[in-house]
């Protein structure tokens, strides 16, 4: 059976030219970077050299770098520490509805300690405007965190301008970008970006190992304490592979960053396009064109999201959905009804994200299977009276 | 995740569809939480049910069960039907995930809803009962037809 990966968004496959340049950290070169030998300074040089790539595919400066476990760490070192850091100027954070649950129960649990946090809700194709932060920022507003692109539906946010807003009125402006780099061209100085988390595996890099970028001058306490890694800002010995890893990766994805967008781009209108005309009753979730160049996200109206994927897999496909079944929990994804699309549209979500490695060939096999899926499911379902 | 039983009643469902002649339907859950069955059952004078059919809108284990729990009733008396548990379902599934338990409720609660809608029907009542099962999210009983 032919195996089509539609679910880049959850995580990539490792990039083989990133794997050669991870092996020697996974074999000879074993040494613990903070060593004096020479087993030590050999890891110590490979992680500086990808803290260089990180820096340079980001328009920052090498320092201003921290290696992290992973996306999820950073955006926790982000909240919790400019909380505890910046407590005495105000206990004020504002988000948005539609973050990553490492940034929304992260906020949540800082609203268990004492500090007030608004979600800025969003627009139908999920997102904030640069004029809803400026309106909510006050005097004891300490940070400001805004996802770059949305994990379900792709929508990028005007990170620029919410940067700008964030400059002029003196609010650290923390950006998740986990979805965005290496997809999308980021300088963070010249979107007004002072902090940014990202993780390797999202651009065809290893799991488990991500970054922070911190602006020079602003201080982000450490999460870990421990040993004096990272400039004493994340203690424990570095994955050495994983950082090497993520450095390959981000410099592999950044130098051919339009070529890939372009392609992608080219993919991905056509899955859109294609399924709005094989399938009646869809609804294209999230911004037509404001959207990440890998990611297409429906409604398919009268079934249900786990028994499309089910069905899908089946045939050979993976893909994801927002549905409550697939979510764990009773209520369908929080990005979705953010968006205002009703519970029972929800359900019946669909998000196909593509790869480096996607193919015309795949999107012609989704466009072939996944009509007859969806007749299959509707002919079983007591709502469809087609 | 799923048992390969479920697996099977999910890639191919047995009695799936409306019942020409049903007698006795009834339909359970609502859109918002996710999952809606509908129960279609031919009930023959000697109280037997002789044929019987599903739709369901819902997830691998909704399908399933209600699959199963098709299979369980078929042939049997309205009376042993009324027996049928969720739990007897899940036995034959060779179980479910704990988080899809509440499938197999579902699946119970449509046979009886099935069977009600027989017996009023019998009886000449009209004032169908709503057999709605909540999910925790206030729903204004419109039997599961989707809203924009
Ligand atoms: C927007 C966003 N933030 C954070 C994360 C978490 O990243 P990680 O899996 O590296 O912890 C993800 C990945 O699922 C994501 O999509």
């Amino acid at each position: 059976m032919k195996r089509v990966y539609m679910d880049n968004a959850a995580t990539t496959a490792l990039n083989k030219e990133v794997l050669e340049a991870m092996m020697p950290y996974l074999t000879d070169i074993y040494g613990n970077p903070s060593s004096l030998h020479t087993f030590g300074q050999r890891a110590h040089t490979a992680v500086e050299n990808a803290r260089h790539q990180v820096a340079l595919a980001l328009g920052a400066d090498d320092k201003e770098i921290i290696f992290t476990g992973c996306g999820t760490e950073s955006d926790n070192m982000v909240l919790l520490g400019i909380a505890e850091r910046y407590k005495t100027k105000g206990r004020h954070i504002i988000t948005t509805a539609v973050e990553h649950h490492a940034v929304l129960y992260t906020a949540q649990r800082l609203e268990k300690m004492g500090y007030e946090v608004t979600y800025l809700p969003v627009d139908e194709y999920g997102r904030v405007s640069a004029e809803q932060v400026a309106e909510a920022i006050r005097p004891d507003t300490i940070l400001v965190s805004v996802m770059f692109a949305n994990n379900e539906v792709g929508t990028i946010m005007p990170i620029k301008r919410i940067g700008a807003v964030c400059r002029e009125k003196g609010v650290f402006f923390h950006t998740d970008a986990v979805q965005a780099v290496g997809h999308i061209a980021i300088d963070v100085n010249e979107m007004n970006i002072d902090l940014l988390s990202l993780s390797a595996h999202k651009f065809h890099g290893p799991k488990g190992v991500g970054a922070l970028y911190v602006k020079k001058g602003i201080v982000v306490p450490a999460l870990l304490t421990g040993g004096a890694q990272e400039r004493n800002k994340r203690a424990g010995t570095e994955n050495v592979a994983g950082i090497v890893g993520l450095g390959k990766a981000i410099e592999l994805a950044c130098a051919k960053i339009e070529e890939t967008g372009e392609r992608m781009t080219r993919l991905r209108d056509r899955l859109i396009d294609g399924i709005a005309s094989a399938i009646p009753e869809v609804k294209l979730n999230g911004h037509r064109f404001e959207r990440l160049p890998g990611n297409v996200n429906y409604s398919i109206k009268y079934i249900e999201g786990e028994s499309i994927l089910l069905m899908l897999d089946l045939n050979g496909i993976a893909a994801s959905s927002g549905s409550a079944c697939t979510s764990g929990s009773l209520d369908p994804s929080h990005v979705l009804l953010a968006m205002g699309i009703p519970h029972e549209i929800a359900h019946g979500s669909l998000r196909l994200t593509l790869g480096d490695d996607t193919t015309d060939e795949d999107v012609d096999y989704v466009l072939e299977t996944l009509p007859k899926v969806v007749e299959k499911l509707r002919k079983m379902s007591p709502l469809y009276k087609g | 995740m799923y048992t390969e039983k479920v697996m099977d009643h999910f890639q191919n469902p047995r009695n799936m569809g409306e019942v020409e002649g049903a007698n006795g339907v009834g339909m359970v859950g609502n859109a918002k939480c996710g999952d809606i069955m509908q129960m279609f059952l031919k009930i023959n004078d000697d109280g037997i049910i002789e044929d019987v059919g599903f739709k369901t809108f819902g997830c691998g284990a909704a399908v399933a069960t209600s699959s199963m729990a098709t299979e369980l009733i078929k042939g049997k008396s309205v009376d042993e039907a009324l027996k049928l548990t969720n739990s007897a379902v899940v036995e034959a599934l060779e179980g479910l995930p704990p988080a899809k338990l509440h499938c197999s409720v579902l699946a119970e609660e449509a046979v009886k809803a099935a069977i009600d809608n027989y017996h009023a029907r019998k009886e000449g009542r009209t004032d169908e009962e709503c057999n709605c099962v909540s999910c925790g999210h206030d729903h204004e009983h419109e039997h599961g037809e989707a809203e924009e």
